[in-house]
């Protein structure tokens, strides 16, 4: 399938999807928290989308929100997307886990807790992955401050 | 005084004139004690020296199989590379591990050192230099090289670690499996010596040695011997006791310094035993290369002293050990019992048979 | 998590073991909390971070050119290749024309790069699996191909020999007679390789059938790289995305079916004679010309999202750049192949031995800092 057809085929099942129309690399398609896991569900298992690898699943702090970014890869097709989710509440930021879909999101999404701070439902062992366990807030965030050991210029 | 009656080939009246000398001078009893101490000092000093050059030459050996120099620094071609090793042992801290069972671990260190060290006193080294020469010598290197396992079993559970155990454990259950295989392939060398006593193993090799006079069995008796011998004594390919990729150090990971040396020496000590075992049993001991009655052929042989014989044949035997351990990868666990418990062990006991069948018929040599 | 069982009349309990930080054959600082029956494996959890620098995080403060020198630490066996992704991406961003010189020599040293990756991976291999010896081979034919970077760039391991535009400068006179040599040598030691371990009997007991992972649950856990092919996911970004000059070379991408550790093992030795093959196709045929394009001092990428995905020795690296059109990105992700094949462990292990589980960890090449980043 070309981006068109992805594209026409992901309106057909969330018409409220969002889609930009700039062309970028890849077909951008950006939801809500609540769109998440059906979709990705849908994309990974339609006979005709099969987006069966996660290559890349990271987040993104861009101030007024935060946003959860998932490239996808079909292996029988050899399409690719970017699926990203746009998570507006800062302070308690929740999205589904897909690592019932994509196993290698397990660890991914715990290294978006660790740095971003966006909780995962139903994730299966949701804890910090690369920092310690006591660390206090998210360093990657945006609004981060670590007097001690980020020098700023 | 024939303190000076020495000869290079036969040791025995060396050792008479000493003995005599002592009784002589002092009374039987003390005379004797004075000799037994003797003969202990002797032996540490000879364990401490192997050690030492053994060390070095597995180093070396190593270094040439891995196309490498080895030491190079301290010492004339890194010679002097072991002693240094030793200082620097000797003087470093002798940890114990936290809620670890200290008298246990203190003893094991010495456990392990003592069992390699009264089977030595059982070698031939050469004609009259044995220190014990039982009618039951083999029987008694086999069951007393035995209490090795134990030290290493002690070792491992007053550690206190982990990985100490798994490598206990794994020690434990190698070493009573191949030692059935060991026992079982030097007896079918016994049926034809028709004794255990070393000095008579030896001497019923005076016209050839059994691995060319024992037929078939003798070299498939051999084959077996020498795989199970390197398991025994915990060297690779087979050494899981101490596998430094999966459990650190095994056994001893948690000992140091001198302690350490200890289970190092033993190690080797073991190597040399099981060496000189092998050298006795299929290859004559001290005695030279000798075909049946070629006369002239026997007496030129003779030229070389025993103990050059002796110490050639455990070379040999040595270089091939250390040659598998530089090249193969280590087996897992249980390919190791399987080894034994379904091949080791059943072709051993048919070629006891087998060899049984040969020393009837007078098929050997 | 401990469960007690009855074997043969008596009590037996599961324990735990600590594999690391500190293990000779973790190959870095990464812990493997381990539960264990006996020798049995019932579950490995991977705790890593050990060594965790967030250069994710320095990049936000970098400009484009700082960046490509952080790469270098994070898989340091495959540095060029980092490098290299890094300016591809900016290169990408930029729309850049390259001098086709620089790309037939980025390919070069990228083949040359995985070579000597593959060979410290052998080596490493057959030391996990108790032959010493073998590690000291690896290390004296990959000798000959750091001499070739550090004649050529003037550093060994973490070369720093790309620029986003091209290169820092141009190869050096000997730098195709001594590729050339150096497949030569190579070519008559690596029959040397396959008696020494390929062929051997405890070799072949240790690895075949230990380690199965399916086709499925490889893809699933994004298991790239040889790691991923010896189990049949066809995953060569080389061939599916070609970049630099993989697409006017011919070469094949080695598939193994069998997805255990020989399967694994046999990718990364067939690889090398691949790379071998794609660098004697390229090294008499490099095209004259700059060894630089033309950039500003000043790196600014136009706003918006750039990826790229290269394939280096241990799988797919992906480098993800969001920019906002200043001197430094807003958001730089390295997608390490390390971090996935890591994840696929505790599937892979469950229910071996202790022994198996290093094999195992050797077959997926793991290095700790690209896994930490």
């Amino acid at each position: 399938m070309n981006n068109d057809q992805i594209k026409e085929r992901i309106l057909q099942w969330f018409p409220e999807a969002e889609i930009p129309a700039e062309t970028g690399q890849y077909l951008n398609v950006i939801v809500t928290p609540e769109m998440l896991h059906p979709l990705a569900e849908k994309l990974r298992y339609s006979a005709d989308t099969k987006f069966d690898y996660l290559f890349c699943l990271t987040g993104v702090d861009w101030v007024t929100h935060l946003m959860v970014v998932y490239h996808l890869d079909s292996t029988k097709f050899g399409h690719e997307m970017v699926l990203k989710v746009k998570i507006p509440d800062r302070v308690d930021p929740v999205v589904d886990t897909v690592c019932d879909i994509w196993k290698t999101a397990e660890f991914h999404e715990r290294e978006v807790y660790d740095l971003f701070g966006v909780k995962f439902r139903n994730h299966p062992d949701l804890r910090r992955i690369l920092l310690e366990d006591d660390w206090e807030g998210y360093p990657m965030r945006k609004d981060y401050k670590d007097e001690a050991n980020i020098v700023e210029l | 005084m024939t303190l000076l009656n020495f000869s290079i080939y036969d040791f025995s009246a060396l050792i008479n004139s000493i003995d005599a000398w002592l009784v002589e001078t002092f009374s039987p009893t003390l005379g004797h004690l004075i000799g037994l101490v003797l003969v202990g000092t002797c032996f540490l000093i000879f364990t401490a020296l192997l050690g030492l050059s053994l060390v070095y030459i597995e180093r070396k050996i190593c270094a040439f199989f891995q196309q490498r120099l080895g030491p190079m620094r301290v010492g004339f071609w890194g010679t002097a590379q072991t002693v240094a090793d030793i200082i620097k042992l000797l003087f470093k801290e002798s940890l114990i591990t936290k809620k670890s069972d200290k008298f246990l671990f203190n003893l094991a260190a010495f456990v392990i050192m003592m069992a390699p060290f009264i089977v030595l006193s059982a070698i031939p080294f050469a004609k009259g230099l044995q220190a014990l020469d039982l009618n039951i010598g083999l029987f008694f290197i086999i069951s007393v090289s035995s209490i090795g396992v134990t030290g290493i079993l002690l070792a491992g559970w007053s550690s206190n670690n982990k990985y100490s155990l798994i490598g206990a454990m794994r020690s434990g259950a190698q070493i009573v499996s191949y030692e059935l295989s060991v026992a079982i392939s030097l007896m079918t060398i016994v049926i034809l010596t028709g004794s255990l006593q070393l000095s008579e193993i030896i001497a019923s090799q005076s016209d050839g040695w059994w691995i060319f006079k024992g037929n078939i069995p003798a070299i498939i008796a051999f084959g077996v011997y020498i795989i199970a011998s390197t398991a025994e004594t915990n060297r690779g390919p087979f050494d899981m006791a101490e596998a430094e990729s999966e459990i650190t150090a095994g056994f001893h990971t948690e000992y140091s310094g001198i302690k350490f040396a200890f289970f190092f020496l033993a190690e080797y000590v073991n190597f040399f035993i099981i060496s000189a075992v092998g050298a006795t049993v299929f290859f004559g001991g001290w005695m030279p290369l000798h075909i049946g009655d070629a006369t002239f052929f026997n007496s030129a042989m003779d030229v070389i002293p025993p103990i050059v014989w002796f110490f050639g044949k455990i070379a040999v035997i040595m270089f091939f050990i250390m040659w598998f351990k530089w090249t193969f990868p280590r087996l897992r666990i249980d390919q190791l019992l399987t080894l034994e418990w379904k091949y080791l062990l059943p072709i051993s006991i048919i070629n006891l048979l087998l060899m049984s069948i040969v020393a009837l018929k007078g098929w050997h040599f | 998590m401990i469960t007690d069982k009855t074997v043969l009349g008596s009590e037996t309990q599961e324990y735990f073991i600590n594999m690391g930080p500190q293990h000779p054959s973790t190959h870095g600082v990464l812990r493997l909390l381990l539960t264990l029956d006996g020798e049995i494996i019932r579950k490995v959890e991977p705790h890593m971070g050990y060594i965790h620098r967030s250069i994710e995080k320095m990049c936000e403060k970098d400009s484009y050119q700082q960046i490509v020198h952080l790469t270098d630490r994070m898989d340091y066996l495959s540095c060029h290749i980092n490098n290299e992704a890094v300016c591809l991406t900016v290169e990408q961003g930029l729309q850049l024309e390259i001098p086709e010189r620089v790309k037939v020599i980025r390919t070069i040293i990228s083949e040359l790069t995985r070579l000597s990756s593959h060979q410290l991976w052998w080596g490493v291999m057959g030391m996990d699996l108790g032959a010493i010896t073998t590690f000291l081979y690896g290390f004296r034919d990959r000798e000959m191909i750091t001499d070739i970077f550090e004649e050529t760039c003037g550093a060994r391991l973490t070369m720093n020999y790309n620029v986003p535009g091209g290169l820092m400068f141009d190869i050096h006179p000997n730098f195709q007679k001594r590729t050339k040599d150096f497949i030569s040598y190579f070519k008559t030691k690596l029959p040397e390789y396959k008696e020494l371990l390929t062929g051997n009997v405890i070799f072949e007991e240790r690895t075949k059938g230990i380690g199965y992972i399916s086709k499925e649950d490889v893809i699933s856990y994004g298991v790239t790289g040889p790691s991923g092919r010896g189990s049949g996911f066809s995953c060569d970004i080389r061939k599916h995305h070609p970049y630099s000059a993989y697409d006017r070379v011919q070469f094949k991408e080695i598939l193994y079916e069998d997805g255990d550790s020989y399967a694994r093992y046999m990718v990364r030795m067939d690889e090398m004679v691949e790379s071998m093959h794609i660098i004697e196709q390229l090294i008499d045929n490099i095209p004259e010309g700059d060894y630089k394009a033309k950039t500003k001092a000043v790196i600014k990428l136009p706003a918006g999202e750039y990826y790229k995905r290269v394939e280096t020795a241990r799988g797919e690296l992906g480098v993800y750049i969001i920019s906002d059109n200043k001197k430094s990105p807003y958001r730089v992700k390295f997608r390490s192949p390390g971090f996935s094949n890591l994840s696929a462990l505790d599937t892979m292990a469950r229910g071996c031995k202790i022994a198996d589980l290093v094999a195992m960890m050797s077959t997926l090449d793991l290095v700790i800092p690209d896994i930490d980043r």
